[in-house]
């Protein structure tokens, strides 16, 4: 069995040196080169992430997993800071605490975070975030045309959300960016994290700022080759298979009568690991384990999507003779 | 050549080589998955060699490709095995210690000089001259192919010539070096592995020895075969020599998927009884005098597969199968009770307990083992053993471990199916990423990509012709003759045409194809077929583009 | 990667469009990057730097479409993918990210930039923008003659405003700056067959012997490198040059120079670390992306002194081991541009720059790079990745640019009026230099005073004049008015009141009332000004140039506007003290746990302007 090694590690060689620091405290070792957020949670510390994924390299923009690091001016980010020796690092400072919150208030308060996910919700609660106290939800939400730079006037009666239509565009899944926060995990498994098709970027600038295709185009229009990498990845349901999404739009999605079952995908003989989400005896999405040295994760159209010939009644099942 | 039939190295090594070659392979879209391990390795600062006629979609992430012409691959190989020699690149402590026959294959290369290469095979010299100096010099370099390499009427002589590149330069056995061929189907290395080869009992041990023979004859309480049985090819000729007259099929669509499909079909309407285990009424199934409705192995029923890695994984049951189907090995041993065996209805944990009792390299795969690490990858002998990420590591002992590895000499030997003034044109066939094979399983979900199938042609082919995109055409090999939309591709060059297999409800692109097979391993050459364009609007325009193309080419 | 063009166009462009971007591109060399179908090319393809123009020159081409047809449409972002190898999706989103670029189908030709910022404000840009929308259309709009015009962000002619840019497509395309602009000079400007001349920069000092970074200014034609010399340059290289690269690192950090682009790190130290980083491949690049509101310092250097730039930079490359400068320039400064094109060709051809510059067998070049409408790339890793051809978002540091820069590669990157400082250390010495200031701030600073003042322009002070006594070089304010505050160090800096008059302007004085000297800017409110419009001016400002990556910034910007928006309207959500904690809340996060000095200083005007008690705070 070879070692797993991580999809980020570009450098081939296993670190030799190892690290003695403080995190809360406590006084930690670990391998040189490993980041601040591993190290808190090989000591079992949490630290809340948005926008970091063991399969992808860390982007660093979300900021919820800040800690305070003696000596630096601004707070650092645990998911891609190296520890460094002798580092005294706090992961629950009164000022990590405070940009927490404010990073969760933020963001709540411009996006729908329903389907988020429990760790969310807690997070929510756990930090004190009050999305409401940045007044009422503004009647109409983001600009996806905005030219960089402009914006019209303000008000501040209302606060600005990114609230927009569910953008459907083909049979395989469905983009709900009023649920993005841009977390830039999408752009990264379509790109050279994973799968190089690079379908999808950053367009516009600041709050403006969104996932697109060249000119918003639709996605069968685009690059997109449907390998759903970017929907295994994202954190908010902003993309959502549309097995899924249809479910829940008629209220029948319920993760209680599902189970997921790990299976080798019946395509070509590359062997990736598939785990079929099963509701009522039918496939509703298909996933594969990040931790997965085949995979990492990732899958193809195929493998994703192509199971739908296993509910196709079979033939002549009652008359086999003729 | 090294004995058992399975890639030699890991996915994981293509992160840490430094040089990929893929020869006759698009794996970009045949197969994405391994294709990231491939885009992993340039991240990590490997170069890209791509060998195919067309500029495929991998070819386009390639440092450099070499699109040589159809059939020309040995030319190629030899030609860059003797400019490796030539440039004194040979690794000869390797050559000297782990190899036979260097000298033969030295004679043999000797005439496939770069200029000789560039004639035949249409690629500048300077780029074989490149691709040779690079690979030799590679610190560690992996070798992979696909059907662009087996799917012709010398597959084997085609794989030979690849294997001796690796041979004269030392990249095999050792971590980030390899020889890899790429497994088109799920589970053709499990079907390999566990014995459906005409020659082979499970874990590749030959059937023709008596020793080995003998293991499965105490276990199975019964004399077995001392004789090779018939490959597929083999028994398609049996059939037309009537030799052959009873046929039990399983998961198999050869009426769609063979070349030459109306020979096929026939052969197999003619045969006494015809019986066909499938979860679909395929093709073949409606010509079946029974039809054994199968489930979804990979997920309604529990066992495992091989992958192109020599992975064994466990398959299981995720979902109840629809009324009135029964598991294959359900099948297979109602099927032996009604011969008059009473296997019993094993489960299939026990079935494989068997095997690794009785195939030595699956010895360690235990059911647990193989959940507990993601599969294992053979040999594992024992249950202490971790598997085996990457093979013939002995050929770097000193002195090496077994038989030291031969190079085999081959000569080029051009597509059968020759291109003439009536056939000027080469088409060779290919796979779509969301298409498999004959369609049947990946024709049923909603793939925003799925275009109706299509001529392929190179925007300058068109041109001659006079057809526009989308223009239905008549195509004409010297088998028969079928119609289909035009597509412009500009990842063609003149002369060269590209079609799928998948769509052979819509365009049946076997009728074209020649059944020519290799005789030592009995593949088909879908990769080589002469054809003929023809507009359908006007005889007249007919004529003269079928001249244009003529003059196109030079006859 | 795969060749994937967008279905969203039908065409790989005009045949205008594809000459455009091949006046950037080299030609294209193989049928697979646009290039002849020739049969022998269709048997073998390489993707490398033989054939692939490097990715920097993505903006380049971005703004010769904008520039040659007005608009970046789907058509042409089909044409760089297959000629520069790019996915349309990406070259989309770098489009998309500058406000000087448009992207879509078409756009009117000629684009006019009003200035509206904190000191245009004061000078009139409110008249100027009704005017203009009187005779053409509203904001936004093309008018029938098709002219649109945009509020935009400081155009650095503080001195001199209102000021305009006009960005004209075409045949006569041109980007063509207006200074104390009226609606007839805008109209003048638009019809004008070439680029309208620019009137010389304002520095009320010319001449004075005190002068350091401005010495050569109004002595030396900025044209011609004969008389660039005869005032003594390149005599500062030639001293580099006896140094040797390791002697110039000395001097400069004997002299104590420090970083004049805001950060105020010391460049010899900065110097050091690149040159001894054992990745032999280094940079230089100069940082003359101003557009800190109310600075227009490196702007009049550029006009005024191109070649002393071209020395500096020279200087600096020698000194880190660099064979390679660059120039980012914003699109804003289109003559500091030209000067500077114009300077590099003259040392080019004269050896100064090249494969043997000065006959020393030293290798240097320098290229210019125009920005195309984004504060954000004035932040050094923002600057490179803008170079590179990606969006504009600024990296992580750690790692810094003197270990991962351009490129990927160690970078030293100093602000203009930082580099000019170099040539002073050579000539003068550091003992000479550092006599001027004061002890923790060594030399001059230059200072752009705008407002309220009797004589607005750029001016030169030692480190440690008072600001009332800065103020007072430039005229003090008008007859009859009164001082009601100043901002200092720009739209990221702070307001001070009158009582700040006597801070002495040296860093740790400016750090005790809470406030920095940044880039010098300097702009002066009396009695008559409206400071509510202006601290809403500064909460747009940074809403409409977060660069988006981070969520701080990102939404606490937007935040920021909205809750300045209800005070100034005297609305607030709750009482007042509610929305100071709001704000202080804001704040907080921002300078916290942003990626970049963007996030981190975004409410400090704000933050000054309700300490000062205006907005009602």
């Amino acid at each position: 069995m070879a070692a797993v090694r991580p999809m980020t590690r570009t450098d081939g060689a296993f670190p030799e040196r190892s690290v003695r620091a403080t995190i809360d405290g406590r006084a930690v070792t670990v391998p040189e080169g490993t980041t601040i957020l591993a190290a808190c949670r090989a000591e079992g510390t949490e630290v809340p992430t948005l926008c970091f994924l063991e399969n992808l390299a860390p982007v660093n923009v979300c900021r919820a997993c800040v800690v305070e690091v003696e000596g630096s001016r601004a707070l650092v980010p645990a998911c891609s800071r190296p520890l460094e020796a002798d580092m005294v690092v706090s992961t629950r400072s009164e000022r990590v605490d405070h940009s927490r919150r404010m990073v969760l208030e933020l963001l709540a308060s411009s996006v729908d975070m329903s389907l988020a996910g429990p760790d969310l919700e807690r997070w929510l609660e756990e930090y004190g975030a009050d999305p409401a106290r940045h007044g009422p939800l503004a009647p109409t939400g983001a600009d996806r045309q905005a030219r960089a730079g402009r914006h019209g006037s303000v008000a501040g009666e209302a606060r600005a959300t990114l609230d927009q239509p569910v953008t459907i565009d083909n049979e395989l899944y469905v983009r709900d960016y009023s649920r993005c926060i841009l977390c830039y995990k999408c752009v990264e498994a379509c790109g050279d994290q994973a799968q190089h098709t690079f379908a999808i970027a950053v367009a516009g600038r600041g709050f403006d700022a969104h996932i697109a295709t060249e000119f918003d185009v639709a996605l069968p229009d685009s690059a997109c080759v449907y390998c759903g990498n970017c929907v295994a990845v994202c954190p908010t349901g902003a993309l959502m298979f549309k097995s899924e999404y249809d479910l829940r739009q008629a209220d029948d999605w319920d993760a209680s009568r599902q189970t997921v079952t790990d299976t080798i995908c019946p395509y070509c003989g590359v062997g990736c690991t598939l785990e079929l989400h099963v509701q009522d005896n039918r496939i509703v999405k298909v996933t594969s384990p990040m931790d997965h040295e085949v995979t990492h994760g990732h899958l193809c159209v195929k493998g994703r999507f192509g199971f739908d010939f296993v509910h196709v009644p079979p033939p002549g099942a009652e008359d086999t003779r003729r | 050549m090294f004995g058992a039939g399975g890639g030699t190295s890991s996915y994981e090594e293509f992160h840490h080589t430094d040089l990929i070659v893929l020869w006759g392979s698009n794996a970009r879209e045949s197969h994405p998955i391994f294709f990231h391990h491939v885009l992993r390795g340039m991240q990590n600062g490997a170069r890209l060699y791509v060998v195919d006629p067309r500029r495929s979609t991998s070819a386009q992430h390639a440092h450099l490709w070499l699109g040589l012409d159809v059939g020309t691959d040995i030319v190629l190989a030899n030609a860059v095995g003797r400019e490796i020699i030539a440039a004194g690149l040979v690794n000869r402590e390797f050559v000297r210690r782990a190899t036979l026959d260097f000298e033969a294959y030295q004679a043999s290369v000797e005439p496939f000089t770069l200029e000789m290469a560039e004639e035949l095979t249409g690629v500048p010299r300077d780029a074989i001259r490149q691709l040779a100096h690079d690979y030799a010099r590679a610190p560690r370099a992996e070798l992979s192919w696909t059907l662009g390499i087996t799917e012709h009427h010398n597959a084997v002589d085609n794989v030979f010539a690849l294997i001796n590149l690796a041979l004269l330069t030392g990249h095999v056995g050792r971590y980030g070096s390899g020889l890899n061929p790429v497994r088109g189907q799920n589970n053709v290395q499990g079907g390999g592995d566990m014995g459906a080869l005409p020659n082979k009992f499970p874990g590749f041990e030959d059937v023709q020895n008596g020793t080995v023979r003998a293991r499965y004859e105490a276990a199975w309480g019964r004399a077995l075969p001392a004789t090779n049985g018939w490959h597929l090819s083999q028994m398609f000729e049996a059939m037309d020599r009537g030799d052959m007259r009873a046929l039990y099929i399983i998961g198999e669509n050869p009426a769609q998927s063979e070349a030459d499909s109306r020979r096929t079909e026939r052969l197999l309407t003619g045969l006494d009884h015809l019986v066909v285990q499938d979860m679909f009424l395929t093709r073949t199934a409606e010509l079946a005098d029974v039809v054994l409705p199968s489930t979804a192995s990979w997920c309604e029923a529990e066992g495992t597969v091989t992958s192109s890695e020599r992975r064994v994984q466990r398959v299981r049951k995720a979902l109840e199968p629809p009324p009135g189907t029964k598991g294959d090995l359900e099948i297979l041993s109602l099927l032996a009770a009604r011969l008059g065996f009473d296997w019993g209805m094993p489960a299939a944990e026990a079935v494989w307990d068997e095997c690794r009792s009785l195939s030595p390299m699956h010895g360690g795969m235990a059911y647990h083992r193989l959940e507990a690490l993601n599969g294992i990858q053979w040999p594992c002998p024992d249950e202490a053993h971790p598997g085996s990420p990457f093979l013939h590591g002995r050929l770097w002992d000193d002195p090496v471990g077994g038989a030291k590895a031969a190079f085999h000499p081959v000569r080029h030997d051009p597509p059968l199916d020759a291109l003439s003034d009536e056939y000027p044109i080469r088409l060779t066939t290919g796979r779509r990423l969301d298409s498999y094979n004959t369609g049947v399983q990946s024709g049923r979900f909603s793939s925003p990509l799925r275009r109706p199938e299509s001529l392929n042609l190179s925007p300058e082919d068109m041109r001659l012709l006079g057809v526009v995109e989308g223009e239905r055409v008549a195509i004409a090999s010297r088998r028969g003759r079928i119609e289909a939309p035009v597509h412009a591709d500009s990842t063609l060059r003149p002369g060269l045409a590209f079609m799928t297999l998948h769509f052979p409800d819509q365009v049946s692109t076997n009728t074209l194809t020649l059944d020519a097979w290799d005789p030592q391993s009995g593949t088909a050459e879908f990769k080589a077929t002469a054809i003929r364009v023809e507009r359908l609007d006007s005889s007249d325009s007919l004529e003269a583009s079928a001249d244009a193309v003529n003059l196109k080419v030079g006859v | 990667m795969e060749t994937s063009l967008s279905a969203g166009a039908a065409d790989i462009g005009t045949a205008e469009e594809r000459a455009a971007v091949d006046e950037i591109l080299s030609p294209p060399p193989s049928p697979w990057v646009g290039g002849e179908r020739s049969p022998r090319a269709l048997h073998v393809a390489r993707r490398d730097g033989t054939t692939l123009p490097p990715r920097s020159l993505l903006l380049p081409a971005l703004r010769a479409l904008e520039s040659r047809v007005g608009v970046v449409s789907p058509g042409a972002v089909n044409y760089l993918a297959v000629r520069m190898d790019l996915p349309p999706a990406e070259i989309y989103g770098v489009a998309a990210f500058y406000a000087l670029l448009d992207v879509g189908e078409a756009a009117p030709p000629v684009k006019v930039h009003v200035c509206d910022d904190v000191a245009c404000q004061l000078s009139g840009a409110g008249g100027l923008i009704a005017a203009l929308r009187e005779r053409y259309a509203d904001e936004g709009e093309a008018s029938l003659d098709g002219v649109q015009w945009h509020r935009s962000p400081c155009l650095g002619q503080c001195d001199r405003g209102p000021a305009v840019l006009v960005q004209r497509a075409g045949a006569h395309a041109a980007d063509i700056e207006v200074v104390a602009a009226t609606r007839e000079d805008v109209v003048r400007a638009i019809a004008a067959p070439g680029p309208s001349p620019t009137p010389p920069a304002v520095v009320p000092q010319v001449g004075d012997p005190s002068l350091v970074v401005l010495r050569h200014v109004g002595r030396v034609d900025p044209t011609d490198l004969d008389s660039y010399r005869t005032a003594g340059g390149y005599e500062s290289l030639r001293r580099a040059l006896q140094l040797g690269p390791e002697g110039v690192v000395d001097w400069v950090a004997d002299a104590g120079l420090a970083g004049r682009g805001g950060a105020a790190f010391p460049t010899g130290w900065k110097w050091r670390a690149v040159a001894n980083q054992a990745d032999r491949t280094h940079y230089v690049v100069a940082n003359a992306d101003e557009s800190e509101p109310g600075t227009f310092k490196d702007r009049v250097i550029m006009e005024e002194d191109p070649f002393a730039v071209v020395e500096a930079l020279t200087v600096a490359g020698y000194a880190v081991g660099a064979e390679q400068g660059y120039i980012y320039i914003r699109a804003e400064y289109p003559l500091a541009a030209a000067r500077l094109r114009h300077a590099i060709a003259a040392a080019r051809q004269r050896g100064f720059l090249g494969d043997d510059v000065m006959g020393r067998g030293l290798r240097f070049d320098i290229d210019v790079r125009q920005g195309a409408g984004a504060y954000i790339c004035g932040e050094e890793t923002a600057l490179f990745n803008s170079l590179e051809g990606r969006r504009g978002e600024p990296r992580n540091k750690p790692p810094f640019p003197t270990t991962h820069g351009l490129f990927g590669k160690p970078t030293a990157v100093n602000n203009i009026e930082t580099l000019m400082n170099v040539l002073a250390i050579l000539e003068f010495g550091p003992a000479r230099f550092r006599a001027v200031g004061t002890p923790d701030a060594a030399g001059t600073r230059l200072f752009c005073l705008s407002g309220a003042v009797a004589r607005p322009g750029l001016y030169e002070a030692p480190f440690g004049t008072r600001l009332g006594a800065l103020i007072d070089m430039a005229g003090g304010l008008m007859p009859g008015r009164t001082l009601q505050g100043v901002l200092l160090g720009g739209a990221a800096g702070s307001f001070v009141g009158p009582t700040a008059l006597d801070t002495p302007l040296a860093p740790a004085d400016l750090k005790a009332i809470g406030a920095t000297l940044g880039s010098g800017v300097v702009v002066v409110f009396d009695d008559t000004a409206n400071l509510t419009g202006t601290v809403l001016r500064i909460a747009r400002f940074f809403r409409d140039e977060s660069c988006g990556q981070c969520v701080p910034c990102r939404v606490g910007t937007v935040r920021q506007e909205e809750l300045v928006a209800r005070l100034a309207a005297g609305r607030p959500h709750g009482t007042v003290a509610d929305e100071l904690r709001l704000f202080r809340d804001l704040a907080q996060v921002m300078r916290d746990a942003s990626i970049c000095g963007l996030g981190q200083t975004a409410a400090n005007a704000v933050d000054s302007a309700l300490r000062l008690g205006w907005l009602g705070g």
